[in-house]
C-alpha cells in the first residue's frame, strides 16, 4: 500500500529497460564460455529464490534443496536422450547397453513426451517436497531438527541416484549437451544462447512470483510463522499448510533451475545432491540478503561468478573465499549485503570514512524529505 | 435459561505424574468478565493451555458452545471464537502494527484466500478502530518489535479482539505495565466484556480490584473458592496460601 511517486515510476521503467536490453544483448558482448557461465548462474538463482521463500521468510532452513534440483534436472535429461536415441540398439539411450538393458525402464516411459516434461521438472519435485513437507510439518519438526532431516533426505537421494545404472546410468548421470532439439545439438552455440534468454526470462517471471507470494498477507503469515509459530496458530492460521504450500513452491522453483542448469552445463548427475552444493545455495541467499529476494538473485549470480574468476586465477583459494565471505556476513552483515544496503548501511559507511556528514541529533530534525542532510 | 459458553468439566492434567491441573471445574456464561488468580504454580496457564487446546487434560472435558473442544488443533479452536493473549507479549515483531492487525482481522484464513483476495474496507475500518481503541494509530506502520513493552501488550490485546472471539482469554495482560497503563488496560478490558466473555488471569491485586468482577481462585491445580473481590480476601484459606508465598501479596 505504498505510494510510489512519478519520479520514482520512471527510475523503475528506466532499470527494466536496461536489464531487458542487457538481456537481449548479452550474446553479443559476452563470448559462448561466458554466457554459457551466466546463463548457469542465472538458473541458479532461481534455486536461489525458493531458498529465500522458504529460509528467508518462513524461517526453515532446507539444506537440501539439490534433491528438487537434480529432480528438474534428470527430468529435462530423461527427455533430451529419449529425442535423440533413435539410432542406438533397440532405439533406447547408448549407456543402457553398457550394462546390458534392452528395455526402457517403464518411468522413462511418460518423457518421450515433451509436454509431460515441461510439466513434470517443476511438478514432480514440486509433490515430492510437498509431501515430504507436509509428513515433516505436520509433527511439528522445525528447527535444526528439520535442517538435518532434509540434509538426510539428500543423502537417500544422493545414495539411491548414485546407485541405480541400470535405470539413470548411476554415478555418471546423463548427458545432454551431444543429445538433439529441434534439429541442434543441445551444446551448441545457437541452442546455448536460446537457452540463456529462456533462463534470464525465467529469472524474472520467477522473481515476480516470489514477489506476488510474499507481497500481502500470505507473505505476512511467513513471517508470522519465522517469528512466532505457535502466536499464528493462535490466530487461527494452520501454519502446516501454509508452510507446504511454500516448501512445495521452492521446490518447484528448484525443479526448473535444475533443469535449465542442466541443459546449460551438459551433463545432469547426482553430484547435483552433494551436501556442500546444497550448503551452498543457502549461502548465496545468505551473502544476498535474507528475504529480499533480490539479494538471493544476486547472491547466487555474483557469487557463482566471483567463484568462476577466483577458480581461474588462484585454483586452490576458492573455499577459502567461500568460507571467509559466509563468516564475515554471518558476523558483520547478518542481513546480508542486500539487506545492509536498505537499512542505510551505505550511508553509515560514508559516514565513518568521512565523506558524508554526520548527523548531530536525529535524523527527523535533520534530514528533509528528500533525504538530504539539511545545513 | 441459556447453556453456559464455557464449561470445564473435572479437568485433570498429568505432567509425569504431577498432577498440574486437579479435577478443575468452571463455568463461563456470556458476557461474564472473570478473573483467575492463585499463586505460581497454581496451574493457571496450564488452564489456558487446555482450553486452547496446546495441552490434552488426562481426564475431563471442555465444553464450548456446547461442543466439545478435546483433540482439536489451536487453529480450530481459534476459529472456532477463542482467543488467547500470552503471558509475555506474543506479536510479530518484524511486521508492521498495521500488517500484525491485518492478519488478526483477515477471514477467511486459508492461504489462498490471502493470496487471491484484498482486505475489504470493512475490515480495514476496522483495523483503523482497533488502533484507535488502544492509541496505536501514530504508530501504525511502525514495526511491532520497536514498540515499548505497554505498547506490545496492547497491540496483542487488540489482535485478539480483532479476531472477534466470543471468549477472550487474557493471560497477565498488565505485567511490566506502569500503573497508569494497567488501569487503562482495566477499563480495556471492562469495555470488552458484554460483547465478549473475558477471562483474566494474573496475579496483581490491585488491577484485579479495578476489573470488579468476579475472582476464581486456583489453587495446586483445583478450583479453590469463586466470590468478589472483597469476599476472597477475607477468605482464611485464601490469606493462608497467599501468606505462605508473600506477605506483600495483599
Amino acid at each position: 500500500m505504498k505510494i510510489i511517486s512519478t519520479k520514482k515510476r520512471w527510475i523503475n521503467l528506466f532499470i527494466w529497460i536496461v536489464i531487458i536490453a542487457l538481456i537481449i544483448a548479452a550474446p553479443i558482448f559476452l563470448p559462448v564460455f561466458r554466457l554459457n557461465l551466466l546463463g548457469r548462474y542465472l538458473s541458479l538463482a532461481i534455486v536461489a529464490l525458493g531458498v529465500d521463500l522458504i529460509w528467508g521468510f518462513t524461517g526453515m532452513l532446507s539444506l537440501g534443496q539439490g534433491i528438487f534440483f537434480a529432480l528438474g534436472g534428470y527430468c529435462s535429461a530423461m527427455f533430451l536422450q529419449l529425442n535423440s536415441s533413435q539410432a542406438f540398439p533397440h532405439g533406447i539411450p547408448e549407456f543402457f547397453g553398457l550394462y546390458g538393458v534392452e528395455k526402457l525402464p517403464f518411468f522413462w516411459e511418460p518423457f518421450r513426451n515433451s509436454i509431460f516434461t515441461l510439466i513434470s521438472i517443476w511438478l514432480l519435485p514440486a509433490s515430492i517436497a510437498g509431501l515430504l513437507g507436509y509428513l515433516v510439518f505436520r509433527n511439528r519438526i522445525k528447527g535444526v531438527y528439520f535442517s538435518i532431516l532434509t540434509q538426510a533426505a539428500l543423502l537417500v537421494f544422493f545414495n539411491f541416484f548414485n546407485g541405480q545404472q541400470k535405470l539413470i546410468n548411476g554415478t555418471n548421470g546423463l548427458k545432454t549437451d551431444v543429445t538433439q532439439l529441434f534439429g541442434q545439438m543441445v551444446g551448441s552455440e545457437i541452442m546455448q544462447r536460446w537457452f540463456f534468454w529462456i533462463t534470464a526470462t525465467l529469472v524474472i517471471f520467477a522473481w515476480f512470483f516470489a514477489r506476488w507470494i510474499v507481497r500481502d498477507r500470505f507473505g505476512d503469515v511467513l513471517i508470522g510463522i519465522r517469528d512466532d509459530e505457535s502466536r499464528v496458530r493462535f490466530t487461527g492460521y494452520n501454519p502446516v499448510v501454509f508452510k507446504t504450500i511454500i516448501f512445495s513452491i521452492a521446490g518447484g522453483l528448484a525443479g526448473i533451475s535444475g533443469a535449465l542448469y542442466t541443459v546449460q552445463s551438459g551433463i545432469v548427475s547426482p553430484q547435483f545432491m552433494t551436501v556442500p552444493f546444497s550448503i551452498e545455495m543457502v549461502i548465496w541467499v545468505a551473502v544476498g540478503g535474507r528475504g529480499t529476494l533480490l539479494g538471493a538473485i544476486l547472491g547466487a549470480v555474483f557469487i557463482n561468478y566471483a567463484k568462476s574468476l577466483v577458480s581461474e586465477a588462484l585454483p586452490a583459494s576458492w573455499m577459502f573465499i567461500q568460507g571467509g565471505l559466509f563468516i564475515l556476513v554471518v558476523t558483520a552483515l547478518p542481513e546480508g549485503v542486500l539487506g545492509w544496503v536498505r537499512r542505510g548501511g551505505l550511508k553509515e559507511l560514508l559516514c565513518l570514512i568521512g565523506i558524508n556528514k554526520k548527523l548531530e541529533t536525529y535524523p527527523s530534525l535533520e534530514v528533509n524529505e528528500q533525504g538530504e542532510v539539511k545545513s | 435459561m441459556n447453556s453456559p459458553l464455557l464449561e470445564l468439566k473435572q479437568i485433570s492434567v498429568s505432567f509425569e505424574g504431577f498432577l498440574a491441573l486437579n479435577d478443575l471445574n468452571l463455568v463461563l456464561n456470556k458476557g461474564d468478565l472473570r478473573a483467575v488468580i492463585g499463586p505460581n504454580g497454581a496451574g493457571k496457564t496450564t488452564f489456558l493451555d487446555v482450553i486452547t487446546g496446546k495441552v490434552i487434560p488426562t481426564k475431563g472435558d471442555v465444553i464450548f458452545k456446547e461442543k466439545s473442544l478435546l483433540g482439536q488443533k489451536e487453529y480450530r479452536i481459534a476459529r472456532k471464537g477463542i482467543g488467547r493473549k500470552f503471558q509475555s507479549p506474543r506479536i510479530f515483531e518484524n511486521l508492521s502494527v498495521k500488517e500484525n492487525l491485518a492478519l488478526s482481522v483477515s477471514r477467511p484464513k486459508t492461504p489462498f484466500s490471502l493470496l487471491i483476495n484484498n482486505l475489504k474496507v470493512k475490515q480495514l475500518d476496522e483495523i483503523q478502530h482497533l488502533m484507535s481503541i488502544v492509541n496505536l494509530q501514530p504508530k501504525a506502520n511502525i514495526k511491532a518489535g520497536a514498540l515499548s513493552h505497554g505498547q506490545k501488550q496492547w497491540l496483542e490485546i487488540a489482535m485478539l479482539v480483532g479476531q472477534d472471539p466470543d471468549l477472550l482469554l487474557v493471560d497477565e495482560p498488565v505485567a511490566g505495565l506502569t500503573d497508569e497503563e494497567t488501569d487503562l488496560t482495566a477499563d480495556l478490558l471492562k469495555s470488552l466484556s458484554g460483547d465478549h466473555t473475558v477471562l483474566v488471569i494474573d496475579h496483581d491485586m490491585e488491577f484485579i480490584r479495578r476489573l470488579d468482577c468476579p475472582v476464581s481462585v486456583l489453587h495446586q491445580g483445583h478450583l479453590l473458592t469463586e466470590g468478589s473481590m472483597n469476599d476472597i480476601q477475607k477468605d482464611p484459606l485464601v490469606i493462608e496460601i497467599y501468606l505462605g508465598q508473600s506477605e506483600e501479596a495483599f
